[in-house]
């Protein structure tokens, strides 16, 4: 796979010089491919909102590179510019960030920064709307009027009419419904797949991630200790817990099964791995009870 | 530079002498240390008050560079001091130099000197103050000191309160305006380029979002206050208690000493 974003040896050092200074990422060499799904987990201070911010260079590294598309975002002015259109990053509550008299005008505000032209910014405008749910005539409303899920789809519909081919996710779900949680999440994921966009979530809900991401990425004091699909990184049960992440609760279900002695395979993350595994376990087959599969999903 | 790197009004935590004193001993001390600064009249008085300062600056450990950095924003009205007081300081003996309507003499650079060497002098030390206390601190010791003026009606308590809240805000403000900046940048937004005009409208995509956190910070506060039955100053006691030791009241014969001093040096009439 191509890598789209990549870091070398990225080092950002927080108010150099002062009694505040502070190593916020040490060397970190992170990749983000072409396509891919990608989740970025780390505690509160871990330097995970300090990386993101790097990849489209909203903050300039103390020392290190930051490729995109294999091109240096810092070689020039015009670098720097074409990397903040082509990566999008949706701040943490970036409903807070609205401010346009209507939801048409505030998602149009990113693609008319981009020099479009009036048609392409209107199809631009009213496609994003369309992925994140919003109806047409809410366009003419004010963004203050909605709720607060709707105020942050509109604030996300705002970078992805932007087209970008990496779209960044800062904790999208944070202080929302299950619902609510649910609608964003699945616009992203069409996001993702009309446009085959990358997609990078940054989020400590561990239950998430593993349902959504294709890869995790995790991040801790400023460094990467480990990095792999979920089942590679929910493996590291104790450093997790270390860094103060956890596992899924299944993980951790299955981890304590297998330490108690039951024949169990140990590296489920969902709920329907869970099923497949306990029915493995008994000697069943998983696929002689579709019936209970659906009823348990309800109850999910 | 980043909006963060203001440092009017930052504390820098510490547990230094200058840091451990009572906060109105050094309220007193800074206005001890300005009178001194106006009584001065000769090069001996804006020594020892040099000395007097780097001493402060030293014991304290903030380091010169963090009130060089404090200094960035009144570069410029020390140097339209200096050169308004070189032109315009009128003189008894020969004119240095003359040009166009000006004149220079030597009382013009002798006042434009000591002019600079004031409010320089004067701005480190406040920050100093401002730098080796919090600003809760600061904001506890101005309602004692000024507690007398509740005699005449003056609500002493309402305006430290308003203040403290004010200060308590201002790094959340900038946080926030870090924030919001940073978001409507990811979108494209240039604050940099462009004339005055566009510069200005340039900043509707930041105020907007700003004015209405605050606002609704402000409501979220006088809630949060009042359900904690916040009614004012009456009866009202404190976590930390102030209370004068020994040492502030050594500091403040200090700050008594260092204007008696500078008055002295006054009459030894050199330069």
């Amino acid at each position: 796979m191509e890598p789209i974003i990549q870091t070398q040896q990225l080092t950002h050092i927080y108010s150099a010089g002062t009694p505040f200074q502070h190593v916020a990422l040490d060397s970190v060499d992170f990749v983000a491919y072409q396509g891919e799904y990608l989740g970025v987990i780390g505690h509160t201070g871990s330097g995970k909102s300090t990386l993101i911010q790097h990849l489209n260079g909203l903050l300039k590294p103390t020392s290190g590179q930051v490729l995109v598309a294999g091109k240096d975002i810092w070689e020039s002015k015009e670098a720097t510019r074409q990397a903040r259109f082509q990566v999008g990053l949706v701040f943490q509550y970036p409903e807070y960030q609205l401010f346009e008299e209507t939801v048409y005008k505030d998602i149009a505000f990113g693609p008319k920064n981009m020099g479009l032209d009036e048609t392409e910014v209107d199809r631009r405008v009213r496609q994003a709307a369309e992925f994140v749910g919003l109806r047409q005539d809410q366009l003419d409303h004010s963004p203050f009027e909605l709720s607060g899920g709707q105020k942050r789809r509109v604030a996300i519909a705002g970078v992805i009419a932007m087209e970008p081919a990496v779209l960044i996710l800062d904790e999208p779900t944070a202080g929302l419904d299950p619902v609510g949680v649910e609608q964003i999440l699945g616009n992203i994921q069409d996001y993702h797949k009309a446009k085959n966009a990358t997609i990078i979530i940054v989020s400590h809900s561990m239950e998430q991630m593993a349902r959504t991401a294709d890869r995790l990425v995790v991040i801790n004091d400023g460094r990467i200790p480990f990095s792999g699909t979920p089942r590679e990184v929910f493996s590291h049960v104790e450093e997790l817990e270390e860094m103060g992440l956890g596992v899924p609760q299944m993980t951790r279900v299955f981890h304590r099964l297998k330490a108690m002695g039951a024949p169990v395979d140990d590296t489920v993350y969902t709920v329907e791995q869970a099923k497949a595994a306990i029915l493995t376990a008994l000697g069943q087959s998983p696929r002689s009870t579709r019936t209970v599969s659906s009823d348990e999903k309800g109850a999910v | 530079m980043a909006l963060k790197d203001i440092t009017l009004g930052q504390y820098f935590p510490g547990d230094t002498i200058l840091h451990r004193l009572d906060p109105r001993t050094k309220i007193l001390m800074v206005v001890f240390y300005i009178v001194a600064l106006f009584v001065a009249r000769n090069a001996l008085g804006y020594a020892l008050m040099g000395v007097v300062l780097t001493a402060a600056i030293q014991v304290s450990r903030v380091g010169f560079k963090a009130i060089r950095r404090g200094m960035k924003p009144v570069y410029i009205i020390i140097v339209f001091t200096a050169v308004l007081n070189v032109l315009y300081t009128p003189g008894q003996g020969e004119p240095l130099v003359t040009f166009w309507i000006f004149t220079i003499y030597y009382e013009g650079i002798r006042t434009a000197i000591f002019m600079v060497l004031r409010i320089t002098m004067l701005i480190s030390c406040t920050f100093l103050l401002t730098y080796t206390t919090s600003p809760i601190m600061l904001t506890d010791a101005l309602e004692r000191l000024l507690g007398p003026l509740k005699k005449i009606k003056v609500p002493v308590h309402e305006l430290a309160m308003m203040m403290s809240i004010a200060l308590r805000f201002i790094p959340i403000l900038i946080e926030e305006t870090d924030k919001i900046m940073a978001a409507q940048k990811a979108r494209g937004a240039d604050f940099e380029t462009g004339n005055l005009i566009q510069k200005a409208k340039a900043l509707i995509p930041l105020l907007v979002p700003l004015f209405i956190s605050a606002f609704r910070r402000a409501d979220e506060l006088a809630v949060a206050m009042e359900c904690r039955c916040y009614h004012g100053g009456e009866g009202r006691t404190r976590l930390r208690q102030l209370k004068y030791q020994g040492r502030d009241i050594w500091a403040l014969c200090l700050g008594f000493g260092l204007c008696v001093s500078v008055f002295l040096l006054n009459h030894l009439g050199v330069f």
